[in-house]
Parts: structure tokens; sequence; C-alpha cells
């Protein structure tokens, strides 16, 4: 299969009699739509970077990253340092929650496919990747919310539920990918199913995985509607475990960009700058990571 | 390539390791259980609290009504809770996003397995997927300041102009309306179609497309006649997927949409979505307001889940017939 997924050398086509001239000018004409089809894809995105940059350099300054807001959020000035705190405070609580839980779950996929047990987690994963974020955060906000109140620690979980569906189908696809050769030359050395995993496929398979837990950070941490549900809202800085309210990067934004206040909206701007620069350098990095190993994608 | 299952079942157990390898199993089976037992929480949480909404309203009664006026009780549901309004605007912003973003995305799958050089289509399909990387709050700060009143706007002024006699296009073009939020909407699943349409097409065995370029076809016609037919239930999978994440998108929406407790014909009007419904009045609402919210939540998951399983199966059997047919 990899030899053969790339275009096809067409022999060129006799070009004269019968219909073959009109054929080969709406080939061509094809040809030309579908690159438009690309182009029309990739103009948003450039659009995007551009004008979070254009609008967000301005508005970017030292005062916005260390700061949090002003006593008045008519006034230029503030910044989004709380919204980055809770951001990154719940983006990390969220990856030692669901990555762990994740991983061990596709080692259970990869290493007891035909179970039952195994066909219901994965099909029921690859449905969960699909549950609107907002519902996740309804669902939190109804089994823990309401008994222990906002905050942060209610925050991170649903974004581990965001999670947890991509980190294990991403990692299941990864571990499927170490030869079973390493295994068996591990057995074969004497160890047991558990040491296996952790001295051999583990390692092996451990960029691969690092690019998959790194690429659900990001979905998680560009996440607003959960959040909206779950973490609520905050003012200034909020080191609390749990209680009182949180913010993120993207709840600020949110307020913000649609506040009647020019300055507000200047401020969503370079918070919408600080977001993409997190979540992209992440992305990128991510994939550098898995395109680098035998093993990753 | 498929993996060969090797496991140590029957290696004699040695003193003090005994416990290591049973214990071990019990952790992955619990965390696989682990999914399975969220999405069931999921239901289940969610469910019971809205349930007396369903009740006092009746299902019909909810799902088809357009007014929505919140009761002020701690206790019990005394206010009127329909959700026609919210349904209609998912479902009108939802339809334009497919409108829009299928045949962009097919038309991006085809290029990138059947016209572009390896090289060219690997760069591609990265900047592509880097578009799904973007954060839903980005492109509503990026839809509703930039890109909506600068490049959608005239266009939409023109095409109202000119077809204003058709309830669907009537003016004036109002800055926050369904087909703002259909675009972005539309932007935002392209990646996610173009990504399973693409992987789709490239299981379509080549041996297929060599032996159309043997009957003298032209690139165009294979793709046409061998590439598409062949992959139309795939297609069909991943617009459903694409639909569901539609449908679900919350943030993005809720910054075009505009609001707004009627239900407008013109996609140049504003309307609400249920999901931007949710964001929008949570922290406003009262105790049985939030129930009603969750009944909306409930709905809006019952559409979606639907829609998934369904896609998940018909892909799935995709995957697993050119599995074979490539292999």
């Amino acid at each position: 299969m990899t030899a053969m997924t790339g275009p096809l050398q067409r022999p060129p086509l006799k070009t004269s009699g019968g219909n073959a001239r009109r054929r080969t000018a709406f080939n061509r004409a094809m040809g030309v739509v579908l690159s438009a089809a690309v182009l029309l894809a990739l103009i948003p995105l450039v659009l995007i970077i551009a004008v979070i940059v254009a609008n967000g350099l301005p508005a970017m300054n030292w005062e916005f990253l260390t700061s949090t807001f002003n006593f008045s959020r008519r006034e230029p000035g503030g910044g989004y340092l709380h919204g980055l705190v809770g951001t990154l405070y719940m983006g990390g609580l969220a990856a030692l929650m669901s990555i762990p839980i994740g991983i061990a779950a596709a080692i259970y996929l990869t290493e007891y496919p035909r179970q039952r047990l195994a066909g219901l987690v994965r099909f029921f994963a690859d449905v969960m990747t699909g549950v609107p974020s907002v519902f996740v955060g309804l669902f939190v906000y109804t089994l823990l919310v309401r008994q222990i109140g906002f905050g942060t620690f209610v925050g991170a979980l649903s974004l581990a539920i965001i999670m947890l569906p991509i980190v294990v189908r991403s990692s299941e696809e990864i571990l499927k990918l170490v030869p079973g050769e390493l295994k068996r030359g591990s057995y074969a050395l004497g160890a047991r199913h558990w040491q296996t995993i952790f001295r051999v496929t583990l390692p092996t398979a451990a960029p691969g995985l690092i690019t998959g837990a790194m690429l659900a950070v990001a979905r998680a941490l560009g996440e607003t509607a959960p959040l909206v549900l779950t973490a609520l809202a905050a003012q200034s800085v909020v080191l609390d475990f749990q209680g009182g309210g949180q913010t993120a990067l993207p709840l600020l934004i949110f307020r913000e960009a649609r506040g009647a206040f020019e300055a507000g909206q200047q401020r969503a701007w370079a918070g919408a700058l600080e977001l993409m620069a997190l979540v992209l350098l992440l992305t990128i990095i991510a994939r550098t990571i898995g395109a680098r190993s035998r093993y990753g994608r | 390539m498929s993996a060969i299952p090797v496991t140590t079942e029957r290696l004699p157990r040695r003193h003090g390791r005994a416990l290591g390898d049973p214990l071990f199993r019990w952790i992955l089976i619990g965390s696989s259980a682990l999914v399975l037992l969220i999405l069931a929480l999921m239901i289940g949480s969610t469910t019971i609290d809205s349930i007396p909404v369903f009740f006092s309203q009746g299902l019909w009664q909810f799902l088809t009504g357009t007014t929505w006026d919140p009761g002020f009780s701690r206790t019990e549901i005394t206010g009127t809770y329909q959700a026609g309004v919210f349904l209609y605007g998912t479902l009108v912003t939802s339809l334009i996003a497919i409108v829009l973003a299928l045949p962009v995305s097919v038309g991006i799958a085809l290029f990138l397995t059947d016209l572009a050089p390896m090289r060219v289509a690997r760069t591609l399909t990265y900047l592509v997927e880097l578009l799904a990387a973007v954060p839903s709050v980005v492109y509503g700060l990026w839809g509703l300041h930039f890109f909506a009143p600068v490049i959608l706007k005239p266009p939409a002024e023109a095409v109202s102009d000119a077809f204003g006699w058709i309830p669907l296009f009537a003016g004036p073009v109002i800055s926050f309306n369904f087909f703002f939020a259909g675009v972005v909407l539309a932007i935002m699943i392209i990646p996610i179609i173009s990504a399973i349409v693409r992987e789709v097409f490239s299981a379509v065995p080549d041996s297929e497309r060599f032996a159309a370029y043997a009957m003298g076809a032209t690139r165009w016609e294979v793709m046409r006649s061998v590439v598409v037919p062949r992959s139309r239930p795939g297609i069909i999978g991943a617009t459903m997927l694409g639909l569901g994440r539609a449908l679900g998108e919350t943030i993005a929406v809720a910054l075009l949409i505009g609001g707004g407790t009627t239900i407008n014909f013109s996609i140049f009007q504003q309307g609400e979505s249920v999901a931007a419904k949710i964001v929008n009045t949570f922290q406003e609402s009262t105790p049985e307001g939030i129930d009603a919210l969750i009944a909306l939540g409930v709905t809006l998951f019952a559409m979606t889940i639907v829609i998934n399983v369904a896609a998940r199966l018909i892909v799935r059997r995709i995957g697993d017939v050119s599995g074979d047919a490539v292999a």
C-alpha cells in the first residue's frame, strides 16, 4: 500500500479525433476546480493567523502577560494572567487525569484486541469524540458542580473527559505499531507481561504516545463551552484546587469578544494570540516528535 | 501488519511476582471500563436532572413549541420551556455548514489522493489539519470582528439584493445571522470531513484505478467513475460525522448567531442554536431554568449520538472491507 499511494502516471492520451480533446480539456478544468477547493480551505487558515497576529500584536505586551484585570474593564491596560494560570492549571490537571487512564485503556485494546470489552470500548471511544463539549460541561455540572461547586478541579475534569477518548484512540494506533518480535524477545528473556509493557512496549511507542497526548492537551486548552458550565469565572489569579470558580484564556476571550468596550476587544485579540501561540506550538511540536520517530505518525 | 496477540498466560507463576500480571490486567480492564462508565454516567446523570422538564412540558411540545419563558422556582418547573426556536437555529446553521463544506472537502480529498504529488499532498494535509487545531473561541472572535463584517457581508448583501424576493434570502443582512455562523461552522468541519474522505479514497485499490486508466480514462474520469462511486458510503459517513460536530459546536455559533426568541426564515436574520442558548443563558439562569438548559443539552446529545453511532457503523464497515481488500 505505502508504495502505491502516490498519484499514478497516466500515459499521454492521443488528443486527436473523437471526443479526446473535449475530455482532456474537461480533465484540466476539473484539476483547477479541485485545486481551488484546497485554496478555499487554506485561505481561512492564512486569514485567521494574519488577523489574529495583526490585531493581537499591538495589544500584546509585558503588562498583558503579567497582570490581571484592571479595576475598570472599560479602560485599556490589564491582562489575562489569571486566564493563563487557569488554562495551564486545568490543562495540567486534565492531562494528569486522562493520559495515564487513556494509555492504560489503549494498552488493554492492543494487548487483548479480541475481547468483547475491547470492541465496545473502541467503538464507544470513537462515539465519545463526537459528544458536544458543551454537553460534557452539563454532565460534570449535574454530577459534581451541584454538590461541590464551581472551580479548578471540576473544570479540569470536564477537560479530562474530552481528552480521554482522543488519548485512547491515538495511543491505540501507536501501540499497534510496536513489532511483535520485540515483545516476544522480551518474553524469551523471561519478562512478565507487565514488565514487557513497561520496559519494551511503552518505551518503543513513547514518541508516538507523547504526540497523541500533546494533541489532546492542545485540543483541551482551546475548549470554552465546558468551562462556562464548570469553572464559571474568576477576576484574579486562582490557585485553589476547588471551590470559588476559576477562569481560563478561552473564557476571558469569549466574555470580552462581544463586550461593548473597545479596550476589552483589544484584550480579547491579544488573548487569542496568546491562546493560538500556545495551541499551535503544542500541535506543531507534537507533530514534529511524531514525524521523527519510527513508530510515530 | 495485524498485531499478533502475545500473552504469557501459560507461564508458570513464580514466587513473589505471581500477583503482578493479574493485578496489571485488572488495572487495564478498569481503565477501559471507565470509558464506558463515563458515557453511561453522562447519559444517566443529565437525563435524571432533566426528566421533570420533559414531563412538565410534554416531549412533543418541548421539541416543537417556540416559547421559552423561564420560571423562578427552586423546587418545581413553573415556566414554559420549548426548544423549537433553538432546534431550528441548530439545524439551519448545520445545514448551511454541510452544504458548503461537503463539496470543498471532497474536492480537497480528491486533490490530495489523486492529483497532488506526494510531497505537496503531505504539506497540504498538514496545513488543513492545522485548521482543526484552531480553538473555536478564536474562530468566533475572528468571525465576529473580521470574517463576517469584512469578507462575508458584501456578498451576502449582494445576494439579498438580487434574490431578496425569496424568503430564504430576504434582507436586510444584519450583523449576526445564520449564514455567518454557518460559513464559519463550514470552515471548522472541513478538516474533519476531508480527513475521513481522504482515508476512504486512498482505500480504493490502485488496481481499479489502473484498470480505468488502461481503458483510456482521464484523471477526472477515474475520480468520477471509480474513486467517488466506490467511496460513496464512506463519504456519507464522513458527512454525518461532520454534521454531528456542527450540531454540537457551541462557542463560535454563540458569538455569530446573535440570539433571539423567534424563528426567522431568512438565513440573513439572527437566531439562536441549542448549544449557544446553553452557554449564553447559563449564568443568569434560575435553578429550574438550569434544569431546562440541561434538557436542551440532553436533546442535543441525543441528536449527535444517533448521528455519530450511525456514522461510525458506516465508516467502520468501510474500514473493515477496504482493509481486507488492500492487504
